[in-house]
């Protein structure tokens, strides 16, 4: 590490000057670090302000910043000093001036300490900068040879899509289909329903013009007939089999489009609805089949003048599919349009329980509505019944107020769609299930060699990931085994870094949308290719240089950051030793604070660093006299906003508490909690995100593992004869700047009824 | 030719494209109308399905703003001009005046001494501010701005003399500047459709029918009641409400679409309701329940509570009584009866109007119903509500997708 030489700049605006004894911080700053240089300036981000921290990088070789003043999160343009000088931000406004709350103490003047609690808690806030400023080391990224080329999986409707985007970006594309013939459902389908505005008449199927445009296109290798068989490495280094026929082929890839698609509902659990029973009862895809060759009643050929459509059969049905499907009331009217190209006075039914043409699509109802021969109403299902090579079906509570009954020549079933990666997704949650659950049987399998089923499941999952967490992506269940993101804001997340779902496999969607999320997704392949390529982390830490190191010499293999990274980013040799894969990882620090042995630690971000942060703070030996105190780690994202603008909004809370914000609470090692522990400090709070199936988690599972761990020390306490209580985790949303000081004065009042941490002064 | 991208409006479909294209390494300008970035989303509470805090997704969006500098955006301000051709724009903006700069430390001295109290557009006039302001806690960025239409000017100087930082210039004036860029996105989203227009359901002259808007103003922790959801003619604890769907939805004489959002935005406030106020009963009037894909386990919960009934048919009236109450005339379509009920509070599901909508287009592009349906040729492109009704999670995606678009169109050349 550069010799850092620190100068400590200290705002006294905004109230911070009126309130705190800035001399008494600058003395004990002095004697606590001895910074080069050590200001007070009335307005540091004005430009008097910055000219004085300017010239002093130039003429005095300052290379760290302490700013003492406001919240990193504003004015962070302003204190931009260039690459060569590390910044660090002691938010001494909101998380102290602000948010002070006067305690119930003697007067210090009265007591063994130096200075009021304000004026400490300043003190303690850039000692605390400070610290972390001694330790931080400018990451240099690691850039590995980096392959371009796009991998998509599935020639379907938004593979296609998806590769002609890639290609048209000048990027190179692998599209790899396992069927014989581009195209998947889309090639199957008769007509389409609308694209363009006015978004009212049914389409011809152009997708024989995108098969041949991607076709022609060469920057893009096709392989049909061809299966994935192992995909290993990393997002910039995949190596990525296939089988071709009877060919094997390995390819050098970027990232990954995963576009396999769905499969229709089985119909053949719909025999309520006649289905396997009737002759005349078909489901929408083999409507759509039917339409291309020409429709006939399948019983007998006779030509069909009426057929009734069965909206939601087997779907928004907890015993079938939960879910909508989206697009099915689409796909009957374009199918009603089908049956009425077919005579003049032909006839379609539509029964609906609601007619969901959301959005724009609502025009093509509309046109639908204005023909006489498509009849359209709400209704349950009673009964569908055959009779002779007609079909009866009997409905109530139609929009007319009565039960119908209608005799028609075919019924179509309006079954919804499957996520190809269904079936990986429910073998996976049965496997890890087992695993959280049955110890012991599991146990007995490991002597008696691999689950069987775990071969299964590579077998059956779209991507054969070569990962040490499994084949598939983990717990697609939360997503009725569609391979979706968890995040309305951030639908291109993944737990796979690198690789992107698109299309059907990733929510049940229509063709327009289809197309626009294969765009989507192939923007998402070509930013991560380009993000491992300056070595950098994609989203949520987007551009951050830092990777975590590994301390091997101490590594004991213990394997809790292999199986505890909510990526996957690790794997592992056969001894257990990790092995990392720096462009799979998003740097949330979850192995950091997963590994007992301090193995792990960011340039920018460590075990030390922490700790030096946490032995900062000054822990009054007489807690009558200078009050209790407690460690509050807070998630960066959430907690810390949240409290920032708390700060804002007037609120205060106790002076006793010292913030310490983390990456994730996924990061937070036990070892930071023994160490205050063990210096005094009377309670630690850990606010973080949301956890369980619902996340909030930026980093899906960091709260949920954090939570997981403080278990763990909760026992060790109580072993300690320490109150278990000392350790609480919140989890609190950044909306909650309201509730979050009452949060800290709960937790601060519900720990001086134990009394003092009965190590302090040891 | 340049290879930035401009990117219009600074709502969450322009973040998410510009943002998209910024971290692919292109550079990119935001512009928006408002003193703030983050738009619609930024007035809300909280999203379905997930009943999460949106500001919880902009704070992502902004860190990933503050730590990129290929990110540049502007607030206050508007295109009026567009001259060149696809790859080499020439872009003209009119930024106007904030009157407050950089200095300001957002440490709010001035709005105690300013004498000027403004209706909040923000809390969609539910609540007040000072002339001078900050939107919201989340504002970004983070500085005060002044309602000249309002303030006194130098007149009255109060302000001034209590800044410490000579943050504010009551005689700020607007400019122009002109940006080169490659391809464009539009991503102006939308704005709530005008009650006043819906004349059988009030006009906006019921006080205690609000908009789904002010709904999420009303329940939100930083709006006009902290959060507590009180009719506003008296600020009375609301236990009988009724929402009514598609109102200016699906409508020829209004909105001929199916704004996509209203019948989930009404799901997820009936949870607000629900939660505040144990025995408040609440009656849904709609047309068809529109929750599509997996949003349907949502309808369920929802459908779950014994207090929540949802009647199909459409309202036909909104009358006021004597003391403030709501009195809906609505058809139950099933039970074939038409009846009047009383209610503390109606939501009025009112749809999304695009911001284009009847607005003289400086791009030159189709627009139709205020959707833009063409221009990718002109290396123009639609990102979210601009392109066509869409929620959050689809909104991002095809801003998502119109990044790569952009991108494509300056690859190209």
């Amino acid at each position: 590490m550069a010799d850092r030489k620190i100068g400590v700049y200290i705002c006294t605006g905004c109230d911070i000057g009126n309130k705190v004894d800035i001399e008494k911080v600058k003395e004990y700053i002095d004697d606590e670090c001895s910074p080069a240089i050590i200001k007070e300036l009335p307005f540091l981000c004005g430009q008097a302000g910055l000219e004085e921290i300017k010239k002093d990088i130039e003429n005095e070789g300052i290379n760290g910043v302490c700013i003492a003043g406001c919240s990193p999160r504003v004015n962070w343009d302003v204190f931009d000093f260039g690459p060569e000088v590390v910044v660090e931000r002691a938010n001494i406004r909101e998380l102290a001036v602000w948010s002070y709350k006067e305690p119930d103490l003697p007067p210090y003047e009265e007591t063994e300490l130096e200075a009021d609690p304000l004026t400490m808690m300043v003190q303690d806030y850039i000692k605390m900068a400070v610290a972390k400023l001694e330790k931080i080391e400018v990451p240099e990224p690691e850039i590995p040879e980096i392959a371009k080329t796009i991998l998509v999986v599935g020639g379907g409707f938004t593979g296609l899509n998806a590769s002609l985007d890639a290609a048209k970006a000048g990027y190179d594309v692998v599209l790899v289909e396992k069927e014989a013939e581009l195209g998947g459902f889309a090639a199957k389908m008769y007509k389409r329903t609308p694209s363009t505005y006015p978004f009212t008449a049914t389409e011809e199927n152009d997708i024989a013009q995108l098969i041949s445009a991607v076709q022609d296109n060469d920057k893009i290798k096709v392989l049909t007939s061809a299966q994935i068989e192992k995909i290993s490495g990393a997002p910039g280094t995949y190596e990525v089999k296939v089988k071709v026929g009877e060919e094997e082929q390995n390819l050098k890839i970027g990232a990954i489009i995963l576009a396999t698609g769905w499969k229709p509902y089985d119909a053949s659990k719909l025999s309520d609805l006649g289905y396997g029973k009737i002759k005349n009862v078909v489901t929408n895809v083999e409507f759509e089949a039917l339409a291309k060759e020409g429709i006939k009643r399948p019983s007998d050929g006779a030509a069909v003048k009426s057929v009734a459509f069965i909206q939601c059969a087997g779907q928004r049905d907890p015993e079938h599919l939960p879910y909508c499907s989206s697009i099915c009331c689409l796909v009957s009217l374009k199918q009603a349009n089908y049956v009425r190209e077919l005579s003049e006075d032909a006839k379609a039914y539509i029964f609906y329980k609601d007619m969901r043409t959301t959005g724009i699509f609502e025009n093509y109802y509309k046109s639908a509505q204005d023909d006489p021969g498509i009849f359209l109403t709400k209704a349950e299902i009673e009964e569908i019944v055959e009779d002779g090579d007609q079909v009866i079906v009997r409905v109530k509570d139609t929009l007319l107020g009565e039960d119908l009954e209608v005799k028609v020549d075919m019924v179509v079933l309006a079954t919804g769609m499957v996520p190809t990666t269904l079936e990986e997704a429910k073998l996976e949650f049965e496997l890890k299930q087992q695993a959280s659950g049955e110890e012991e049987e599991k146990k007995e399998e490991e002597e008696g060699g691999e689950d069987p089923r775990l071969a299964k499941l590579r077998e059956i999952s779209c991507l054969k990931l070569d990962y040490r967490q499994g084949p598939t992506f983990p717990d697609l269940m939360l997503f009725d085994g569609f391979a979706d993101s968890n995040y309305i804001c951030f639908p291109y997340e993944t737990r796979r870094t690198g690789i992107y779902a698109a299309g059907c496999v990733r929510q049940p969607m229509g063709l327009v949308a289809a197309k626009e999320d294969a765009t989507g997704a192939a923007l998402k392949a070509i930013q991560c290719i380009e993000s491992a390529n300056r070595g950098v982390a994609v989203h949520p830490r987007s551009g951050d240089m830092s990777y975590p190191k590994f301390n091997f010499t101490r590594c004991t293999q213990c394997k809790r950051c292999t199986e505890e990274c909510p990526f996957g980013a690790l794997d592992d040799d056969e001894k257990g030793t990790p092995k990392p894969n720096p462009t799979r990882c998003r740097r949330c620090g979850t192995c950091m604070g997963a590994c007992p042995e301090r193995v792990i630690s960011f340039d920018n971000y460590s075990i030390t660093m922490i700790n030096d942060m946490i032995t900062s703070i000054q822990v009054p030996e007489d807690e009558e006299e200078g009050g209790y105190r407690f460690l509050v780690l807070c998630c960066e994202n959430d907690a810390y906003p949240a409290l920032d603008m708390a700060a804002l909004r007037g609120k205060k809370w106790s002076a006793y508490v010292r913030f310490v914000p983390v990456r994730c609470l996924g990061s937070v090692n036990t070892q930071w909690i023994a160490e205050a522990m063990s210096k005094g400090i009377d309670g630690v709070l850990l606010l973080g995100c949301k956890y369980g199936d619902d996340y909030q988690c930026h980093f899906m599972k960091g709260s949920e593992l954090c939570n997981r761990r403080m278990d763990n020390i909760s026992e060790t306490l109580a072993k300690l004869q320490v109150e278990a209580e000392r350790v609480k985790q919140v989890e609190v949303a950044i909306d909650d700047y309201d509730k979050i000081p009452e949060i800290i004065d709960q937790f601060v009042e519900e720990i001086e009824g134990f009394g003092p941490n009965p190590f302090k002064g040891f | 030719m340049s290879n930035s991208i401009l990117i219009v409006g600074g709502g969450f479909s322009g973040l998410t494209a510009a943002l998209e294209a910024a971290e692919v390494g292109y550079e990119v300008f935001i512009v928006e109308k408002e003193p703030y970035l983050g738009g619609r989303v930024s007035q809300l509470n909280k999203y379905f399905p997930k009943l999460c805090p949106p500001t919880c997704g902009l704070e992502i969006n902004f860190q990933r703003i503050k730590k990129n500098p290929k990110v540049k955006f502007f607030t206050l301000s508007e295109v009026t001009k567009i001259s060149g051709s696809p790859g080499n724009y020439e872009v003209t903006l009119k930024i106007r005046p904030r009157f407050v700069n950089n200095n300001c430390t957002a440490c709010g001295k001035c709005v105690e001494v300013c004498p000027v109290e403004r209706e909040s557009d923000f809390d969609f006039g539910l609540g007040k501010t000072k002339a001078i302001y900050l939107s919201h806690p989340m504002a970004m960025p983070q500085r005060y701005v002044i309602d000249g239409d309002v303030c006194s000017g130098t007149s009255c100087g109060k302000c001034l003399s209590v800044c410490e930082y000579k943050a504010i210039n009551l005689e700020d004036q607007e400019k122009e500047i002109v940006l080169n860029v490659g391809s464009i996105v539009i991503a102006t989203g939308w704005k709530p459709y005008d009650i006043t227009k819906l004349t059988n359901l009030g006009a906006g002259q019921i006080k205690n029918a609000i908009t789904n808007m002010q709904m999420e103003r009303l329940a939100a922790a930083n709006g006009p009641t902290g959060g507590k959801i009180l009719r506003p003619s008296d600020n009375k604890e609301p236990k009988k409400i009724a929402f009514v769907q598609c109102a200016g939805s699906r409508d020829q004489n209004h909105l001929n679409y199916c704004s996509y959002i209203c019948c989930m935005a009404s799901l997820k406030q009936c949870i607000y309701i629900r939660e505040q106020y144990p025995d408040a009963e609440i009656v849904i009037y709609y047309i068809d329940l529109r929750a599509p894909g997996r949003y349907e386990k949502f309808l369920k919960k929802v459908q779950e509570d014994e207090k929540i009934k949802m009647v199909k048919g459409k309202v036909a009236k909104l009358e006021e009584d004597g003391e403030g109450n709501v009195i809906v005339t609505a058809e139950d379509i099933i039970e074939g009866v038409k009846k009047e009920e009383v209610y503390d509070l109606v939501v009025l599901a009112t749809g999304m109007q695009p911001s284009l909508d009847g607005v003289e287009g400086v791009f030159d592009v189709e627009v139709k119903e205020g959707f833009v349906v063409s221009g990718e040729e002109k290396g123009i492109f639609a990102a979210g509500c601009a392109k066509m009704p869409l929620d959050v999670m689809t909104s991002a995606e095809t801003a998502t997708g119109a990044a790569l678009k952009a991108i494509q169109n300056l690859v190209r050349r």
